[in-house]
C-alpha cells in the first residue's frame, strides 16, 4: 500500500516537472524568439510574406492555442513539421535517439566497472598515494570539457597512431562489432567525465560503509575481510552510486552536444544543435523535450531502485 | 597520515580559539595543501597572462602573416602559426580574457541570485517554497549546455546573454545550496532572539543568518566557477559563446580543428591543454579550499 502510494506521488511530482519543463521550452521556441517568420526568412524579406508564413506555421494564432496543439500532438507522438526538412520531426527524433543511446550504452558500460572499481581500490587504500592519484586523476578527467579531451584523444588516436577512425559514424550496413569500434573513441570523452563522478561516490561510500557499525560487528563476528566487504560492505556503499549514475544521464546528454558534433555522429545532441543553427524550432522543441523526459525519467528510476534495494528506506512507510 | 593528524589537532585548537586564530589556522592549513596550491599557481598565471599580455606578446594576436602560413613551431613562432599566419603563441596568452571575463561575472551573478535565492525560500518555507522548488527542478532536468542552447538560439549570441542564462542557472543551483543551509540555520536560538527583538525579515536573513551560511556559499562559489569556465569553453566551441574575432580558446578549437587531420596540431593542442591546465586549476584549488574547511 505504501509503497504504491509513494509510487504513485513521485509519478505525479514527474509529471508536474514535465509539464513545467514542456512551458519552459515552448516560450524558449515559440515565445522568446519573437517572430518566428522573420527569423527564418532575414531582415530583408517582404511583411507579406513574413505574415504568410507565420500563418502557414501557425504561429499568428493566440499562445494559449498554439501550446494547447503542440503539447497534445507530442503526448501523441506528433511533434510537427521541421522547418529545415519540410518533413515530421518524430522519425528524426527517434533515429537520433537511437543512436545516441548506443553511443551512451557503451560510454556506461565502460565506466560503471571501471568508476565502481577505482572507487572501492580507492576506499580500500584511503590515504596512500594510491588514493590520492585516483582521486586527482579523476577530478581532472571529470573538470575537463569533452571537445578538450576529445581533441587531444583524436590527435593521438586518430592522427599519431592511426588506431581508430575520425568519425563515430560508421560505414553503412557495418555489423555491431564495427560500430562499436567506431563507438570506442567518441565514448572516451564521456567516459573521462563520468568516471570521476562515479569513483567518488563509490569511495565515499565504501568509506562510510567500512567505518560502521555493521562493518566493526561482522569484524568482530570473525568472518575474513573478503567476506566483511563482499556482504557487507560493498552492498551498502554502492547504494549512493546508483543515484549518481542516474544523475549523470542528464549532464551525458548535454556532454552528446559536443561530443557527437566532434566526432560527427548523428545523435539527438547533433541533431538539437543543428535545429538551434537553423533555427528549426520545431525540431529543437521536440528535441529538448525528450532529453528532459529522458532525464526525468531516469531519476524516476533512481528514486526507485535506491529504495527498493535500500533495506533502511522503506518507501514512505511500512511495505 | 600526517595530513589526519595535523587536522586532528588543528580542530582540537580551532575548538577552543578565536576566529582571527582560526582563520590563520586554516590559512596555514591552505598553504600545505598541495592540490590547493598547484590549483591556485595555475589561476593565478592566467589571470597574470590574461592582465599582462599585452605586453608579453611578440605579435598581436589579429596580425595576419600571409607569407608565413601554417608554419611548425619554431623559435620565431614558439607555438607556430595559424592559416593566416596568426601567431599562435600570442593567441594562446591573449584568449584567456575574454572567458576569464564571461566565466568570472556568471558565477558572480548566479553566486548573488542563488544566495538571495536560497535565503528566501529556506526561510519562508510553505507554498513559495514548494512552488519555487517545482520550477527549479524543471530547469534543471535540462542539462546546462542544452539550456543554454536554446535561450541563446531565442535571444541571439552575445557574451551577455552567455553571462546571464549561465548565472541564472548557477542561481538556481546554488539557491538549493543556499536553502539547504538555511534550513539548519532558521530554528536557532540566535534568529528567535532576532525576532523577539522585532527585526524585520530582511534583516534577519542578510545581517543574521547570511554571515553563518557563507562557508557553504563560498566553497559552491569556487565549484560554479570551474564549470562556468567550463560552459564558456563549450559553447564557445559550438560557436554559440564568445564570437569572433576574439582568440578565444574554445572558438580558435573550433576554428582550427579540421586541420589537425593534415597534421597541424599546434593550431589545437596549445589552446586545449591551455583549457585543461585553467579549470583543472580553478577545480585543484575549490577541491583543497574545501578540503580545509570540513576539517
Amino acid at each position: 500500500m505504501g509503497f504504491y502510494r509513494a509510487l504513485l506521488y513521485r509519478l505525479a511530482l514527474a509529471v508536474v516537472t514535465l509539464f513545467l519543463l514542456s512551458i519552459i521550452v515552448f516560450a524558449g521556441c515559440q515565445v522568446l524568439p519573437g517572430d518566428v517568420g522573420r527569423a527564418i526568412l532575414g531582415p530583408f524579406a517582404d511583411a507579406r510574406a513574413v505574415a504568410q508564413l507565420n500563418h502557414q506555421l501557425g504561429i499568428d494564432r493566440p499562445l494559449l492555442v498554439q501550446y494547447w496543439s503542440w503539447i497534445t500532438g507530442m503526448v501523441q507522438g506528433n511533434m510537427g513539421l521541421s522547418y529545415t526538412y519540410r518533413a515530421p520531426v518524430a522519425p528524426f527524433i527517434g533515429h537520433a535517439l537511437l543512436n545516441s543511446l548506443k553511443l551512451a550504452a557503451i560510454a556506461f558500460i565502460l565506466v560503471v566497472p571501471a568508476g565502481i572499481f577505482g572507487g572501492i581500490v580507492a576506499a580500500l587504500r584511503a590515504g596512500s598515494w594510491v588514493d590520492r592519484s585516483i582521486v586527482i586523476a579523476g577530478l581532472s578527467a571529470t573538470v575537463v570539457p569533452e571537445f578538450v579531451s576529445g581533441i587531444v584523444l583524436i590527435m593521438v588516436f586518430s592522427i599519431w597512431l592511426h588506431v581508430f577512425p575520425l568519425t563515430g559514424t560508421a560505414p553503412r550496413h557495418a555489423g555491431v562489432l564495427e560500430q562499436i569500434y567506431y563507438l570506442l573513441m567518441p565514448a572516451l570523452p564521456l567516459f573521462m567525465i563520468l568516471f570521476g563522478y562515479i569513483a567518488r561516490m563509490a569511495r565515499a561510500g565504501m568509506i562510510e560503509a567500512l567505518t560502521s557499525d555493521y562493518t566493526r560487528t561482522a569484524v568482530l563476528k570473525g568472518l575474513s575481510r573478503r567476506q566483511v566487504i563482499g556482504r557487507h560492505v560493498l552492498r551498502n556503499a554502492l547504494l549512493p552510486t546508483i543515484t549518481v549514475i542516474a544523475t549523470q544521464c542528464g549532464y551525458l546528454i548535454g556532454g552528446l552536444v559536443v561530443v557527437e558534433t566532434l566526432f560527427n555522429y548523428h545523435g539527438i545532441g547533433s541533431l538539437i544543435f543543428a535545429a538551434a543553427k537553423a533555427k528549426d524550432f520545431p525540431m529543437l522543441a521536440a528535441g529538448i523535450l525528450v532529453i528532459g523526459t529522458v532525464y526525468v525519467g531516469a531519476n524516476l528510476i533512481a528514486d526507485l531502485l535506491y529504495s527498493a534495494l535500500n533495506p533502511r528506506i522503506s518507501f514512505g512507510g511500512r511495505r | 597520515m600526517t595530513g589526519e593528524t595535523m587536522t586532528a589537532t588543528a580542530a582540537a585548537e580551532a575548538a577552543m580559539d578565536t576566529p582571527a586564530r582560526i582563520r590563520r589556522e586554516r590559512v596555514r592549513l591552505l598553504l600545505r595543501n598541495l592540490p590547493f596550491l598547484v590549483g591556485s599557481l595555475l589561476l593565478i598565471f592566467w589571470i597574470v597572462m590574461a592582465i599582462a599580455g599585452p605586453w608579453i606578446v611578440p605579435y598581436g594576436a589579429d596580425d595576419t602573416d600571409l607569407l608565413n602560413t601554417l608554419t611548425p613551431p619554431s623559435p620565431d613562432h614558439w607555438f607556430g602559426t595559424d592559416q593566416f599566419g596568426r601567431d599562435v603563441f600570442s593567441r594562446v596568452i591573449m584568449g584567456s580574457r575574454d572567458i576569464l571575463i564571461v566565466a568570472p561575472l556568471a558565477t558572480l551573478l548566479g553566486t548573488v541570485v542563488g544566495t538571495v535565492l536560497g535565503l528566501v525560500t529556506g526561510y519562508a518555507k510553505g507554498l513559495t517554497d514548494d512552488v519555487v522548488s517545482r520550477i527549479v527542478d524543471a530547469f534543471l532536468a535540462l542539462p546546462l549546455l542544452i539550456l543554454a542552447m536554446l535561450v541563446i538560439t531565442a535571444l541571439g549570441i552575445s557574451n551577455t546573454t552567455v553571462i546571464i542564462v549561465i548565472g541564472l542557472s548557477f542561481g538556481l543551483i546554488v539557491g538549493r545550496t543556499v536553502r539547504a543551509a538555511v534550513l539548519g540555520e532558521r530554528d536557532l536560538d540566535y534568529v528567535a532572539a532576532a525576532h523577539l527583538r522585532g527585526e524585520k525579515p530582511i534583516y534577519i536573513l542578510f545581517v543574521e543568518i547570511l554571515p553563518n551560511v557563507m562557508p557553504p556559499i563560498m566553497v559552491e562559489t569556487t565549484v560554479r566557477l570551474g564549470y562556468a569556465i567550463f560552459t564558456v569553453a563549450s559553447l564557445s566551441f559550438l560557436g554559440l559563446g564568445i564570437q569572433p574575432p576574439s582568440p578565444d580558446w574554445g572558438l580558435s578549437i573550433s576554428q582550427n580543428y579540421g586541420l589537425i587531420g593534415g597534421g597541424y596540431w599546434w593550431t589545437v593542442l596549445f589552446y586545449a591543454l591551455s583549457i585543461g591546465s585553467l579549470v583543472v586549476g580553478v577545480n585543484l584549488a575549490a577541491e583543497g579550499a574545501q578540503a580545509v574547511l570540513d576539517a
